[in-house]
């Protein structure tokens, strides 16, 4: 909500005191403060890394070495993928992952073309009841997932839409829209009026205006809210859980969860792996967009 | 020009779509759901006109009870801790490890990104104590401890979930509020150290004052996701030991789809609703009255 542009990887050289202390020479207090640093910091990377670490090599394990070494150990053949093709083939975790690409794509490019218009049209075109729409889309963003869950489901069942994919792609694109929409509304205020009103004079229709000067005025502020809609799309198991228990659109949050069932007490090493294709995946995205998730998912957090 | 920003039509097209669904898909089950709490049963056996019997219900049944304590319970701790946590290491990133932090912050952040599922279910592999023992089991076996159910009782669930929850969140809220640090103007900081004001002197009178604003809203996005707490807890520990670690959601969701009952599940939904809304409405006022007195 506040990250400006400034927020990541602002040089902090402008800290004041600074000056003061590029002189000081090193005494042990220093030396200690620098070592107590190195502490903290390691601290903080093994708790966030070694979970993961643990679960990569976990999944590189056998089961008789699971049954039979300490979890700590390290498995004895880095090499050993059966597990992966065990969780690909036996566990379907493919087909999971499919189903769950079929959901949030088409729910994206929805939330995306639905949501930067509506953002547009309220906060660029001028009519009367816009400030009451923005606050009906802001009602949204309180409503929890569950007060809407008995009414959809009665409603995809006796419209014959249950069992097909039809009620993931509608209702998150429904929950997606209200942070959307306010989110779009925000950043098309921050495009300078005159712009449109430039384009109007030179006889562009309003339409050809958002098509060629407001849309790609907010390019990289889409991509923003596309990428935060995709994890809370993509990581969701409320409503996943809720229309897709009949059927074949298990999604790969759903599909984790039974497949833990089936195999979890038994199977270690398919279990591990399948939490790490998971994990993996998004480790990559996360790894080429870092910052902007970041700047991204701290903006778009209102929805909790 | 008003031509062209007035035209209804345009408005109809540009905002029609989004409004349309989104009403047909949220607003109109809102209501829906209002109207079903006056009913027994489901869409597979039907429906039964109760009037407000399942608010009456809702009132008396010790499920809820318990089920309403738990999730307020789970709120306060992990509000307090997340915004505790973050509001450390954010601090840390912007005092003490100043250009180092760049890397920190990435990686610390990233547990948020990372599904719920997965996430629960490699925590429950590495506090598991049968039948093998997980990697948490091993450590305290290293001090000549014995091994820990830690799903055996509710006290000790509650504090992997607890733990869980801070793990994966204290990244965002670090984030969150380090960016409301750096919008402190620096001359306020320069001049109060100027003055003599250093370390916990400054924090104190300085930081977290100014901090204020962005620490409230942290309040408010966590408060408002913990009292919607669902999918850690349902592949952590399934509501269980018992129902020890069932919130409101989920008692909602099995209400509804493993006992069938619609009408009662709504109500259930309904009172979350409200409390959520209470809740916000709650610290706003609160934080508004703060302000002004300075």
């Amino acid at each position: 909500m506040t990250t400006t542009a400034s927020a990541p990887g602002r040089p902090t050289s402008a800290k004041p005191g600074r000056p003061l202390r590029i002189r000081r020479r090193m005494t042990p207090r220093r030396a200690g403060s620098i070592a107590l640093k190195t502490l903290v910091i390691g601290f903080l990377l093994a708790i966030t890394v070694l979970p993961l670490i643990w679960l990569l090599l976990g999944s590189l394990k056998t089961q008789s070495e699971w049954l039979n070494s300490p979890s700590w150990a390290l498995p004895e053949n880095f090499l050993n993928f059966e597990n992966y093709q065990v969780a690909w083939v036996d566990g379907d975790i493919g087909r999971y992952i499919l189903n769950s690409a079929l959901a949030t794509f088409p729910s994206l490019a929805l939330i995306v073309v639905l949501g930067v218009a509506a953002g547009f049209a309220l906060e660029v075109l001028i009519w009367k009841g816009r400030g009451g729409v923005l606050l009906l889309f802001l009602a949204g963003i309180m409503v929890p997932g569950q007060m809407i869950l008995l009414p959809l489901f009665s409603a995809y069942f006796q419209t014959h839409l249950t069992g097909t994919i039809w009620p993931l792609i509608l209702t998150y694109t429904a929950t997606g829209l209200p942070l959307t929409v306010f989110m779009m509304a925000t950043y098309f205020r921050a495009v300078p009026r005159e712009i449109f009103e430039a384009a109007a004079i030179d006889g562009a229709s309003i339409y050809r205006s958002f098509l060629s000067i407001g849309f790609p005025m907010v390019r990289n502020a889409v991509f923003t809210v596309a990428l935060v809609q995709f994890f809370f799309i993509w990581n969701d198991l409320l409503i996943a859980l809720t229309f897709t228990s009949v059927g074949d659109f298990q999604t790969i949050q759903v599909g984790l969860l039974n497949f833990t069932g089936q195999f979890g007490q038994v199977q270690y090493g398919p279990t591990f792996a399948a939490i790490c294709i998971n994990v993996v995946g998004i480790l990559v995205l996360y790894l080429f967009l870092n910052q902007r998730v970041m700047r991204g998912l701290t903006a778009g957090s209102v929805k909790g | 020009m008003n031509n062209v920003f007035g035209n209804k039509r345009a408005v109809l097209v540009f905002v029609g779509p989004a409004l349309l669904i989104y009403t047909v898909i949220m607003l109109v089950p809102v209501l829906w759901s209002l109207g079903y709490t006056l009913f027994t049963g489901s869409v597979i056996t039907g429906f039964e006109f109760s009037g407000l019997d399942n608010f009456a219900k809702l009132f008396s049944d010790p499920k809820v009870g318990e089920a309403l304590l738990f999730t307020l319970k789970y709120a306060v701790i992990l509000t307090v801790g997340q915004v505790l946590v973050g509001y450390a290491l954010s601090l840390l990133y912007v005092f003490w490890l100043r250009k180092a932090s760049s890397l920190v912050r990435t990686l610390v952040f990233f547990p948020i990104v990372l599904p719920t599922v997965a996430v629960s279910l490699l925590f429950q592999k590495m506090f598991e104590v049968a039948p093998q023992n997980g990697i948490v089991n091993e450590f305290i076996n290293l001090f000549g401890l014995p091994s820990v159910d830690w799903f055996g009782s509710p006290d000790t669930a509650f504090l992997v979930l607890v733990v869980m929850d801070i793990w994966r969140s204290m990244g965002f809220y670090a984030v969150l509020l380090y960016a409301g640090l750096l919008d402190i103007p620096e001359e306020v900081m320069e001049s109060a150290r100027l003055d003599g004001a250093g370390g916990w002197t400054l924090i104190r009178r300085i930081v977290i004052p100014m901090s204020l604003p962005v620490l409230l809203s942290s309040i408010i996005f966590s408060i408002n996701g913990t009292l919607k707490v669902f999918d850690s807890v349902l592949a952590l520990t399934n509501g269980g030991p018992g129902s020890s670690t069932t919130p409101l959601t989920l008692l909602m969701f099995r209400t509804a789809f493993s006992y069938g009952d619609y009408g009662y599940g709504s109500t259930i939904a309904l009172l979350l609703t409200v409390i959520c809304l209470l809740v916000t409405i709650f610290i706003f006022r609160s934080s508004r009255r703060d302000l002004t007195k300075g």
